[in-house]
């Protein structure tokens, strides 16, 4: 972990920000942890919390809590309070001194223990106790596979977040994103914090546009393996893959409609490159959406359904429009600057993300669809592809770092931001999933 | 908003702390002219996993004749170049085009596409739009010379398949280009 002691003491000589450092990369066992995550900046009011290493997880094949207390650190939100010299360590709630926690700054003091059932299944169970007040906020029992470990510590992890910021924990959520490693290409999915990267598309040809389907279960994306773009949908489950836009001309930019039926695409079909609505399954009419001169391309839906979020040049230079989705007027959105693109609605439909150019640099930015502010949150020179956490709390893109894609996040009020670092590849074209029940 | 500044700021020093870095070992690779084959695909749990290999066998040189193969023939010329953020055809390709144009309008077998491309500056799916612009502005301008439509197919690359490699200018001009590839090429 040099890079990262090195990014430690340089901030600190430099700023005295506090920085936190990933536990779980250290506990996983290696070869898994193909994306690392760097952290800088933080929130607002951090809960001070405690965690309590659990009962016999020593020996198990995935300790617990180094997995929560990187997911609650990770958010900005947590920091964790130091747990060295208690002994014994409480496990249950009438083991626990609660002045000895209030007099080391926790508000909060997570317990709990993983019991082997002999099965190769464990007994995994945590409480959230309330350190001020002395009770019980949440409690949790699981049986799981060892497979299942680290999942169920982010399955905690999204428990303690939501009981404790009012918020849904995306902890236990996935990502996807590309990776060109020389001449191939690797679609990929990992958990949220860069762990257990699954390839689901490996090819000679680039592959672009990944877009999650509503459920989690499916992922739309343009492969151009047939020298051309073409569309194609591709189930997690199964592995089995659709092209369903494989017209004439070129075909891109997937994206789902909330129901998880319908398919907005871009075509160029009939000229131009115009967006049009398919069925996920593929087969049947592609319906036209929009009709301009110009380019219309990166649809994405509102969450509710009603609107299109859109990027056309139809005004000379790109802009983000937005239209109703059973077709009609469309209305431009943004007006500052010349290159507005890639807009992705937040999950509460109030505001969107994109990107915006600012004389050479591309910044990931946020603007409220009432207010029509904007407020720019990043400031690579080249940052790509913005998707909102199904919380709306943080937002995954693209960057780059001397050359190579790297994957970032950033919180949508832009004051915690992490920079997953991916050994031996060039990593972009990422997107956050659903909140699902893995 | 001034802390957030000094945050990137900080972000911006880190840079200089990263380890060794791993350098894209592929040099300025010319488009690959292989023919399309059948996608193989190879589901399988777990992970499902699918292969879009595209390992295609270079068909057999044609012998002596071929005008497209002629280098001292303009139809081995295939490239037009564009400027930057526009797709009009410039002069000195309008001779490459007329030949093409004329050659297709004879062979009523004969099928062309033209790929478009762009630098690797901007979003992916925008330049793919940008890519097929000057793909159909190169058409557009054969259909006028005669060539019949129904025989060119006009695609995008965007900026995924570059020719020359790097963030120069020099770079950026090689790759903003439309590409005339014919049938089995």
């Amino acid at each position: 972990m040099n890079t990262y002691a090195c990014y430690r003491s340089l901030l600190q000589r430099l700023f005295g920000f506090v920085i936190f450092a990933a536990a779980a990369l250290t506990a996983a066992p290696p070869g898994h942890a193909a994306l690392t995550i760097d952290i800088v900046g933080a929130g607002a009011n951090q809960i001070p919390i405690a965690i309590a290493p659990f009962r016999s997880e020593e020996g198990i094949p995935q300790p617990l809590t180094p997995v929560i207390g990187a997911d609650l650190t990770r958010s900005g939100l947590f920091k964790t309070v130091d747990t060295g010299g208690i002994v014994p360590m409480p496990s249950e709630p009438e083991q626990v001194n609660y002045a000895q926690w209030k007099t080391r700054g926790a508000e909060a003091l997570v317990i709990g223990s993983a019991t082997p059932l002999g099965d190769g299944r464990f007994d995994v169970r945590f409480r959230l106790m309330d350190v001020t007040k002395g009770t019980q906020l949440a409690g949790f029992q699981y049986t799981v596979a060892a497979a299942q470990l680290r999942l169920t510590a982010h399955k905690i992890a999204d428990a303690i977040y939501e009981k404790l910021t009012g918020d849904k924990g995306v902890f236990a959520t996935r990502i996807t994103y590309v990776v060109k490693r020389g001449a191939r290409y690797e679609l990929q999915v990992a958990d949220a914090d860069g762990f257990g990267p699954q390839t689901v598309l490996g090819s000679n040809e680039p592959i672009i546009s990944p877009s999650w389907s509503p459920d989690g279960t499916r992922i739309a994306y343009v492969s151009f393996e047939r020298r051309k773009p073409v569309v194609y949908v591709q189930s997690l489950t199964t592995g089995r893959r659709t092209a369903v836009a494989n017209f004439s001309g070129s075909n891109s930019a997937p994206a789902w409609s909330p129901d998880g039926r319908r398919l907005a695409v871009v075509l160029s079909k009939d000229g131009g490159s115009q967006m049009f609505v398919i069925s996920a399954e593929g087969g049947g009419q592609a319906q036209r959406l929009s009709t301009s001169a110009g380019i219309d391309t990166e649809p994405n839906w509102s969450p509710d359904g009603q609107w299109i979020l859109f990027t056309s040049d139809r005004g000379g230079s790109p802009q983000i429009y937005r239209m109703p989705s059973s077709g009609g007027q469309a209305q431009r959105m943004t007006f500052e600057g010349t290159y507005n693109v890639s807009p992705r609605h937040s999950p509460d439909g109030k505001s969107f993300t994109f990107v915006q150019r600012s004389g050479t640099r591309f910044s990931v930015a946020v603007q409220d669809f009432a207010s029509r502010q904007v407020q720019v949150l990043t400031d690579g020179a080249v940052d790509e592809s913005p998707s909102y956490a199904p919380n709306g709390r943080m937002i995954l893109y693209a960057s780059e770092t001397r050359g190579r894609g790297i994957l970032a996040a950033v919180s949508s009020d832009g004051r915690v931001k992490q920079r997953f670092t991916e050994t031996g590849g060039d990593v972009r074209e990422p997107a956050w999933g659903p909140l699902t029940n893995r | 908003m001034k802390r957030l500044l000094t945050m990137f700021a900080v972000v911006g020093l880190l840079a200089g702390c990263s380890s060794t870095p791993t350098k894209e070992q592929e040099g300025a690779k010319v488009e690959d002219r292989q023919p399309s084959v059948a996608t193989q695909t190879t589901p399988s749990t777990p992970p499902p996993r699918t292969d879009a290999g595209t390992s295609g066998v270079q068909p057999p040189s044609t012998l002596g004749g071929d005008p497209l193969k002629d280098p001292s023939n303009i139809l081995s010329r295939r490239s037009v170049f564009f400027d930057y953020d526009s797709n009009a055809v410039k002069e000195e390709f309008k001779p490459l085009v007329t030949a093409h144009a004329n050659y297709i309008s004879k062979s009523a077998q004969q099928r062309m596409t033209i790929q478009g491309n762009t630098d690797e500056r901007g979003s992916r799916e925008y330049n793919l739009a940008l890519g097929q612009r000057r793909a159909d502005a190169v058409k557009q301008m054969m259909t006028l010379l005669g060539a019949p439509s129904a025989q060119i197919e006009t695609v995008s690359f965007g900026e995924e398949k570059p020719r020359a490699q790097g963030n120069t200018e020099q770079a950026y001009a090689e790759n903003r280009r439309a590409d005339i590839v014919y049938q089995g090429e």
